[in-house]
């Protein structure tokens, strides 16, 4: 394989795979000496078109543990980027002689895009509201390593899941394991997808009624006052997860949130805070998980 | 072809005495840690481990180590070897540790593995015991410990099948397809 472009295009093995060699990495991080050579004299571009702190970091964090040199290339996010000129833009890149291009843009399908027109391995770090594949696949680390495994589970993920590219990633890999998903929210943000086997509630206490995870998003508050929903205070109202809501889960239910949160308005800080959310354990999954699918996509030979 | 260099009873001797040398050579057990290399080396390590501690009435401590991200080959490979886990048990930091492998060829593997254990601290001394010494070595790099010295042609391979691995203790010679 050479890029990672999204969940759907992968096979339940080839996520095994990452998932069982992200283990690895995690033993990495506990040791003293976090870093390890395996990418030595292989160059990353992270390529960011759109703002992004977390995600930005968690991937510099995991190409320097793994030894890549990385660059880092910030692109005006006010400026339309046309298909020409974001060639333009690449294979310029390309010509530094870079192994690797970390890429966040706001449009669906730029990645796809690029991988078919360059030779360095693409990863995709979220692309409009298609896909973020890392985010999917340390989400799902990170239930495993609590659940022991993804199959039959009741997973309610809670929120806009229409502009949500980490929602779409999670359904399509849930899917794939045999998860019974639950999209829960207000009938403006939830879309059709019915051919993953996905079920609907507009009703928040239905919804997470026995769940045994449950994947709060944010909630962009720059959609308010666009007709999605009323405003924050009637979004919380409705379908933000407090303590009295969390009861209605199973009892080692376990709450996650990709960050950033909005506490108070997706989710309240005692829950955000309470034993049963792993939302840490997320953040130090994500590092794991992104030198593994490095390490995958950086050595096979047609790469090189 | 299929050569059977060694059976179940032979490996079993074999070990035998690496277990007995290793605590001749160091005069005792006290300060050693066994550490078996993915994935054939943690089996050997954990059976002479075993062996050592009935000899010694005392606890022997064996760690595994996996390699793969410390190779000298990625990128040259069809596919990336699988990176299993390591645990190292103790803190290595003064320690004589003592690398297990199943079979000696090129040294590059032991030449990643001292690098690996490099990085978890520093030892005060580091030997090599190995079941197979196949020759063929591209590194200078030479066992302590020897099961049993093969010589090969680059043509053939050797492969220890353990019963760990599901399959019939036997160390067999073939030729490469």
């Amino acid at each position: 394989m050479k890029d990672l472009i999204g969940i759907k295009e992968l096979s339940k093995e080839d996520i095994n795979v990452i998932l069982d060699t992200a283990a690895s990495f995690k033993d990495v991080l506990k040791r003293d000496i976090k870093k390890v050579p395996a990418l030595r004299g292989k160059t990353v571009v992270n390529l960011f078109f759109e703002p992004s702190t977390r995600t930005k970091t968690s991937f510099e964090l995991a190409e320097k543990r793994i030894s890549t040199d990385v660059l880092n290339f910030s692109v005006p996010t006010s400026s339309v980027v046309k298909g020409e000129s974001l060639l333009d833009t690449v294979r310029t890149i390309e010509a530094y002689g870079v192994d690797f291009i970390v890429i966040r843009h706001s449009s669906s399908g730029v990645p796809h895009f690029i991988a078919r027109n360059v030779k360095a391995s693409v990863i995709n770090a979220g692309d409009g509201i298609n896909e973020h594949p890392t985010q999917a696949l340390l989400d799902a680390f990170s239930i495993v390593e609590k659940k022991g495994g993804l199959n039959g589970l009741k997973v309610a993920i809670v929120g806009d899941i229409t502009h949500s590219r980490v929602a779409k990633s999670n359904v399509y890999l849930l899917s794939k394991f045999g998860a019974h998903i639950r999209l829960v929210g207000p009938p403006t943000l939830i879309p059709d997808m019915a051919g993953y086997g996905v079920e609907v509630f507009y009703n928040m206490e239905d919804g997470l009624k026995d769940v045994d995870v449950i994947m709060m998003l944010r909630i962009q508050t720059e959609r308010q006052g666009k007709g999605f929903f009323p405003s924050t205070l009637e979004y919380f109202k409705n379908w933000g997860l407090d303590t009295q809501r969390l009861e209605l889960a199973d009892k080692d239910a376990v709450v996650m949130h990709p960050g950033p949160m909005n506490r108070g308005i997706e989710i309240s800080s005692d829950v955000a805070d309470s034993a049963q959310s792993i939302i840490l354990d997320q953040v130090t999954n994500g590092i794991a998980v992104r030198m593994a699918v490095m390490y995958l996509l950086g050595g096979a030979k047609e790469n090189a | 072809m299929i050569k059977e260099l060694l059976n179940k009873k032979d490996i079993d001797r074999v070990l035998s005495r690496i277990a007995h040398e290793i605590i001749e050579k160091n005069k005792g057990i006290e300060n050693i840690c066994l550490v078996g290399i993915q994935r054939g080396g943690v089996h050997i390590a954990k059976r002479l481990s075993a062996k050592i501690a009935a000899i010694e009435q005392a606890d022997m401590p064996v760690g595994s180590l996996d390699i793969s991200l410390y190779r000298d080959d990625i990128g040259m490979r069809k596919e990336q070897p699988v990176v299993r886990r390591t645990d190292i048990p103790c803190d290595i930091t003064d320690k004589k540790i003592i690398l297990v492998d199943d079979v000696l060829f090129t040294g590059r593997s032991i030449r990643a593995a001292m690098d690996a254990l490099m990085d978890f601290g520093r030892p005060a001394e580091m030997q090599l015991a190995v079941l197979i010494d196949r020759g063929h070595r591209e590194l200078p790099i030479r066992a302590d410990y020897v099961g049993k010295n093969i010589p090969t042609a680059m043509s053939e391979n050797i492969e220890a099948q353990l019963e760990e691995e599901g399959l019939e203790d036997r160390i067999i010679l073939q030729a490469k397809e």
